[in-house]
């Protein structure tokens, strides 16, 4: 997998959970939170479609990792890649 | 603040969904033509049953992602609440947020919300960690007056009233204890129920043989007919304006009705079966604190469910009340058009009579082809609405499981 696709995965997720935003433009540097209206149930949200959609897992103390879409690729794609190996 | 005991309690505002209308003018017209509500569903691990489903626009006042994050509960509340808001043509915005307060009555809660969870962990080997961490406020009991509240920004007391399918009434009773207490200055009140979308109560009552059966769901539900055999579960809400008479008299606010008497007791007797002598106790109380006689009372609406016993147990208390000397006394029921709406049942059957204060219209009671005898009250409405000389009183009847019973009596508005 590569990193924009692990993007389009978090934008695919994002779209069902945020519903009323409009993702065409998602700036992939800036953070989530500030550029859609997120709360915190909402990231959790995230995390639990990475773990039924996936079979990810996003330990508590990595959530930071989930900020923005560039940190999202940063941080999943080697695991999606894990799995896929 | 003038507020009292004594203090008159006005209905000033009216929104409901129901499974044949989404506004009083809709679902009235439908009781008055014989329209049911009542369709197929499709239930969980039991296949097709027989229901009354609303199809209100739930996006008029919610997100998506409200939606999503909500209860069914939740929406109906809201969408009944901002209607209701709108009816009775309040200015919301000016009104200060912390002096509304939102009382909704429920059968019950969460029952769906769990059956989900369930669910949906049962195709994850039942491992936990798939729970939803939306669980816990998705089923507090309190969930459909909370999202009411998050939705309109209210800030004075929201919360539910747990009280089986007597629940509707207690809505607007609890409301009018507030606003006599000062509590509150207007109050948003009634019940809802999404109760179709749980298989635990379509497979509770199809054990306990209290389950409706019909090739034809508009015939399905048929309270006094010697054919009926048991209940139709539907969903709905019924949520009105309640305020102080000065104060809506103040703003100049259209009055539907007046609160006139109420009262609420318990069989203590079991857990399932009625029973007649508290509910006529139950009726007569009502009237006592109305101070009006069983002959004062032009509309009765009965709670009548269409389980065999328990529609003669209930004609047994109307009949020990309103049996002799009671002329102008016509008696119907709602759910024989859109099933049992549970904790709506008694919100919505009260908003579906109030026009007869207009229009002096009894609308019936429907699919009765073979009235059982042991139903045979005088003064029933059957199948075709009836046009009656005055229509100045409406007592509701709405009665639920573990032996609580309320009455409701509502009085035209003379100022």
């Amino acid at each position: 997998m590569t990193k924009d696709e692990c993007k389009q995965v978090v934008l695919d997720i994002i779209a069902d959970i945020a519903p009323d935003e409009d993702l065409s433009n998602v700036k992939p540097d800036v953070r989530l939170r500030d550029q859609m209206q997120l709360d915190s149930m909402d990231f959790l949200d995230i995390v639990m479609e990475l773990r039924k959609r996936h079979s990810i897992e996003v330990p508590e103390a990595d959530y930071i990792q989930l900020a923005s879409l560039d940190s999202c690729a940063e941080y999943l794609t080697p695991k999606f890649n894990a799995l896929a190996g | 603040m003038n507020h009292s005991q004594e203090s008159r309690i006005v209905i000033t505002g009216v929104g409901l969904t129901a499974p044949n209308g989404n506004s009083l003018p809709e679902f009235r017209q439908n009781l008055l033509t014989g329209v049911s509500g009542i369709v197929r569903k499709e239930i969980r691990y039991m296949g097709s049953q027989l229901a009354g489903v609303c199809n209100f626009d739930t996006l008029r006042y919610q997100k998506k992602k409200e939606l999503r994050v909500g209860t069914r509960a939740g929406s109906i509340s809201i969408y009944c609440a901002r209607e209701a808001l709108l009816d009775s043509q309040v200015n919301f915005e000016a009104l200060p947020k912390e002096r509304i307060g939102i009382y909704i009555g429920c059968t019950e809660h969460g029952n769906v919300e769990t059956e989900n969870e369930v669910y949906n962990i049962s195709k994850f080997n039942y491992d936990t960690k798939f729970w939803s961490h939306y669980h816990n406020p998705r089923t507090v009991a309190n969930n459909p007056a909370g999202e009411t509240s998050l939705n309109l920004g209210i800030t004075g007391p929201a919360y539910t009233i747990g009280a089986a399918c007597a629940a509707g009434n207690m809505g607007l009773i609890h409301a009018t204890q507030m606003l006599r207490l000062g509590e509150v200055d207007l109050a948003i009140c009634g019940g809802v129920s999404e109760s179709v979308h749980t298989f635990g109560i379509f497979a509770g009552f199809k054990s306990q043989n209290a389950l409706a059966t019909h090739e034809d769901p508009a015939k399905a539900s048929r309270p006094f007919d010697r054919a009926r055999n048991g209940i139709v579960i539907s969903e709905g809400g019924g949520l009105y304006t309640l305020e102080r008479l000065e104060d809506a008299q103040t703003r100049g606010a259209k009055i539907y009705a007046e609160i006139a008497g109420y009262h609420v007791n318990s069989d203590a007797s079991d857990y399932v079966l009625p029973n007649p002598q508290r509910q006529a106790e139950c009726v007569r109380a009502s009237l006592k604190r109305a101070r009006l006689e069983a002959r004062d009372i032009h509309i009765v609406n009965t709670h009548a469910t269409a389980t065999p016993l328990g529609d003669i147990q209930e004609c047994e208390a109307i009949r020990a009340v309103f049996g002799v000397d009671c002329p102008e006394t016509f008696i119907n029921n709602t759910k024989s058009f859109i099933g049992h709406a549970m904790g709506a049942a008694g919100a919505l059957e009260l908003a579906g009579n109030l026009p007869a204060f207009v229009d002096r219209i009894v609308h019936p009671s429907i699919n009765v082809d073979d009235l059982d005898p042991l139903c045979a009250l005088p003064g029933l409405v059957l199948n075709k609405p009836r046009e009656v000389a005055r229509v100045d009183t409406i007592l509701n009847n709405s009665f639920g499981m573990l032996g609580i019973n309320s009455t409701l009596i509502v009085k035209r508005f003379v100022p």
